[in-house]
């Protein structure tokens, strides 16, 4: 007996496993795990972002020893959490304005410092309207004075609990209320977007990282990098909606890893604006696999199809795989 | 509620939203379910080889050993001559490559005659006295899951030794002795009573003696013969004889060059073990193709690995002393072989016919209420012949003619004979749904290749009656068992605790789960990310 035998039964992919020892198990496969994100809040059946914020504020409870305090844009995760008077935050929690979450939390992060309690650590966090479009002048800011916080934005493509309009993280082609399925070039216009993930390393902060609710050992890795570092940090998670991307409830993990093994969505570690670390594709699918099961993208496939929108898609998906390196050279493994 | 005053328009106390049950939402309600694996579903002694995987992934050999042993008394011998069809239906064939249950089985098997594991007590005795005629697998099966039941057993058998088939015509370099040897003797230590050389011919004196129920299994026996024009000196044998004679230690004088006619696996036995002898050359002439030869592949490709050559596509029209002359033969549209004229001569010394067995009836002859077709006996659904008490399994009743195969009918047998001596009527549980695997998410499971037995090397093997395939040690035991996808069957792996958006799964501190239906919003993330497809919605109707 000299080498440890290795368990293939199932990889570092599951949550957990009874035969993987304690320590070597994920926060979320503890039985006693902290559940900053209670039961009984109002999400719609297989929300992706209930999913996201609990994985990572439950990560960050685990690595502060439980000293956390949260500020909260407006947006889904603030409405369905907090109706008054009940709310499901087990974790101090402040809900600032829409747009000013960022500069509510360097509030409190400086707060903190000048009372001298450097080990209780601020976390920020937001949809993607109130990250990159309304919110996005105080998170700059919060960037460029590297204030001691952590900004998490779980990016479900749109303003979803006001009725699912259109924002800057929308991809090209989906179909929202502000984008509709009609005319030349039906679903959210191919324009520049806006890429929060790269912006943010743009700033030069000493961190920044994307991650899906589809994979939970790197979700939670990244979580614990970053309560390691101080100053800003930036964790852009992607969470897909049931409701504004037309799917079913229980394909929400799914759509995550097709997102990643299409290469819609590309994963990645950067430290001071350099990339240290992607996540490779394991098995590599075309973008229609990730496409779909959307019915937000429903009019790229209706009667004849819209092939010329599908291949811009493909050509957004290759792009990544080239710019990140996600799939080796002769590993095309499709 | 208490009485200090609120906010203007608000009624309620602040509190957490535990109060609020988002189970109500729910339209489908998930449950954690057992599936059927196919390696269960394809085993013909009715293992559960994910259950006893299971404990062997936890490195708990020995309860993995007995829970094993509930269906089948043999994982030793098993794990040496099953034709593994668990493996052939393995659902992770599509990921990479089967499990490789029939080492795991062995590895466990060894292991217990190593460590010297007895099986659990029987229940207590019930008064009942049960006479088995045959000691292959199909009798020791019956005996075994009969003693446990409680009743008392007796097995007649006709050969000095035990074991049937196992030993009298299994070779030795496939199943070695020591091996029966250690399996039978735990049946022993069960309670049941062996009589060796003893041949039973009157079933009807069986019962007077007081046995109140008989199982038959006397296996098949007798090698068919089949007319070949031959000279005067040409040497023919049949194979079941040779290798009874080898296992006696008698073995018949082959020569240098030996024919095997037929293409089953008692063929590939028989020309191995000719080589083994000392036979120079043995060749097997077959009239169908590679294709159509119902030998098991592994025992062809071991069999041309040792150097055995093969003629497919052939009959043999004459023998003489020296030579036997083949005619070529090709399939016809329908896959049948029709002769083509053109013949070719082989030098032999000896033809060793193997093709097929029958089954030794004689004890059957005054029995009117039994009845025989095609050489075999006709038995019902519970196993039983026309005569009321007396039934029947193994080789001598229609089915595939394998040590699985016997194995299954002893136990079902066992089952039903219990179930008639009580009066009552045995029916197979209810089946559970087949874990097929569009029902898993492979997603889950990492690639891995599968660990290669051992295997002596192909020329060494061929001189001797050592044991051709070699055991798995424990590291790679654990590691094959580790690959098991535990199809339909929860293994613990807490996908549903953890991708729940509403924490309405519980986890228990044993490891268990529980649905908290109160929060529960029915969305089934929990279904589709089982790897094992062990959960399953249902439609809930209010």
């Amino acid at each position: 007996m000299n080498a440890p035998v290795k368990f293939y039964q199932i990889g570092s992919f599951a949550v957990g496993n009874r035969l993987v020892d304690p320590e070597d198990r994920s926060v979320q496969s503890g039985e006693n795990r902290f559940n900053a994100l209670t039961s009984g809040h109002r999400a719609c059946q297989g929300c992706g972002e209930a999913l996201g914020a609990r994985y990572v504020l439950d990560t960050a409870m685990e690595a502060t020893d439980g000293k956390i305090m949260v500020v909260n844009a407006t947006g889904c995760l603030e409405v369905f959490s907090t109706p008054y008077p009940e709310t499901s935050w087990r974790l101090p929690w402040l809900h600032s304005l829409f747009g000013n979450a960022a500069a509510v939390a360097t509030g409190v992060a400086a707060s903190l410092r000048v009372q001298g309690k450097s080990d209780v650590r601020v976390i920020a966090q937001g949809g993607d309207g109130g990250t990159v479009d309304i919110g996005f002048g105080p998170l700059s800011g919060m960037f460029e004075r590297n204030d001691d916080v952590l900004f998490v934005c779980y990016d479900n493509g749109g303003y979803m609990n006001t009725g699912v309009q259109r924002s800057g993280a929308t991809p090209p082609g989906a179909r929202t209320n502000t984008s509709h399925a009609s005319g030349a070039e039906p679903g959210a216009s191919f324009n520049q977007g806006k890429d929060l993930p790269r912006i943010a390393m743009a700033h030069g902060i000493p961190f920044v990282a994307t991650a899906t609710v589809a994979d939970l050992r790197d979700l939670e890795a990244k979580v614990r990098t970053a309560m390691s570092i101080r100053g800003a940090r930036y964790l852009h998670v992607l969470v897909p909606c049931p409701l504004g991307w037309g799917s079913r409830s229980d394909e929400t993990i799914k759509l995550s890893r097709l997102a990643v093994e299409s290469g819609i969505f590309p994963v990645f570690e950067a430290h001071h604006g350099e990339v240290t670390d992607v996540k490779k594709i394991r098995r590599r699918v075309k973008v229609e696999e990730y496409l779909q099961p959307q019915k937000r993208y429903s009019h790229l496939f209706a009667g004849s199809g819209l092939p010329e929108q599908v291949a811009m898609i493909q050509a957004i998906a290759d792009k990544n795989i080239a710019t990140f390196g996600l799939v080796d050279e002769g590993d095309d493994n499709d | 509620m208490t009485n200090e005053k609120k906010p203007f328009a608000i009624t309620l106390d602040v509190g957490s939203s535990l109060a609020n049950k988002t189970g109500t939402w729910r339209n489908e309600r998930p449950s954690y379910v057992h599936r059927l694996p196919p390696c269960n579903n394809a085993c013909p002694a009715g293992e559960d080889v994910q259950g006893w995987l299971y404990d062997a992934e936890a490195k708990n050999y020995e309860s993995a050993w007995r829970h094993l042993v509930k269906n089948n008394p043999f994982p030793a011998i098993m794990g040496r001559v099953c034709y593994h069809p668990c493996q052939t239906a393995c659902n992770r064939v599509q990921v990479d490559e089967a499990v490789g249950i029939n080492s795991v089985e062995r590895f466990l098997g060894d292991e217990a005659i190593k460590q010297g594991w007895k099986f659990d007590e029987a229940a207590p005795a019930t008064g009942f006295k049960v006479l088995v005629v045959g000691a292959g697998p199909s009798g020791l099966s019956a005996a075994y899951h009969l003693a446990r039941l409680g009743h008392q057993v007796t097995i007649r058998e006709s050969a000095p030794l035990p074991g049937g088939m196992m030993r009298y015509g299994i070779p030795a370099y496939r199943l070695p002795r020591d091996v029966i040897d250690a399996e039978i003797s735990r049946i022993v230590d069960l309670g049941v009573t062996i009589e060796c050389n003893v041949k039973v011919t009157d079933v009807p004196a069986m019962f007077a003696e007081g046995f109140h129920a008989i199982f038959l299994a006397v296996g098949a026996h007798l090698g068919k013969r089949a007319y070949i024009p031959a000279g005067d000196s040409a040497r023919i044998l049949d194979a079941v004889s040779m290798l009874h004679a080898t296992e006696d230690g008698d073995p018949p004088l082959l020569g240098k060059r030996v024919v095997v006619y037929g293409g089953g696996n008692t063929a590939m036995d028989a020309a191995r073990t000719a080589k083994r002898l000392g036979a120079r050359e043995a060749i097997v002439v077959y009239r169908r193709n590679r294709e159509k030869m119902p030998a098991h592949e592994i025992e062809i490709n071991e069999a041309l690995e040792e150097g055995i050559k093969m003629h497919w596509l052939s009959t043999i029209s004459h023998v003489d002393a020296d030579k036997v002359t083949i005619e070529k033969m090709a399939l016809d549209e329908s896959g049948f072989p029709q002769p083509t004229g053109e013949t070719e001569e082989l030098e032999a010394d000896s033809v060793v016919l193997a093709l097929g067995q029958e089954a030794d009836l004689s004890l059957l002859n005054n029995l009117t209420d039994v009845s025989v077709d095609d050489g075999v006996v006709t038995v019902d659904e519970m196993m039983m012949t026309g005569m009321p008490g007396l039934f029947a399994g193994g080789d001598m009743v229609p089915g595939e003619r394998t040590v699985t195969m016997g194995v299954g009918h002893g136990k079902l047998a066992a089952k039903n004979i219990d179930a008639w001596l009580n009066e009552v009527v045995w029916t197979h549980p209810p089946r559970p749904e087949l874990a097929s695997f569009d029902r898993l998410n492979p997603w889950y499971y990492a690639d891995a290749p599968k660990s290669v037995r051992p295997r002596l090397d192909a020329a060494r093997r061929a001189e001797t009656f050592d044991e051709v395939v070699q055991g798995l040690d424990v590291e790679t035991a654990l590691f094959e068992a580790r690959r098991c996808m535990s199809c339909g069957n929860c293994f613990g792996c807490d996908n549903c605790f953890g991708v729940c958006p509403d924490n309405a799964v519980i986890k228990h501190a044993d490891g268990t789960y529980e649905f908290n239906l109160d929060f529960c919003k029915g969305c089934g993330l929990c279904a589709a990310e089982c790897p094992a497809g062990a959960i399953q919605m249902n439609i809930e109707l209010n």
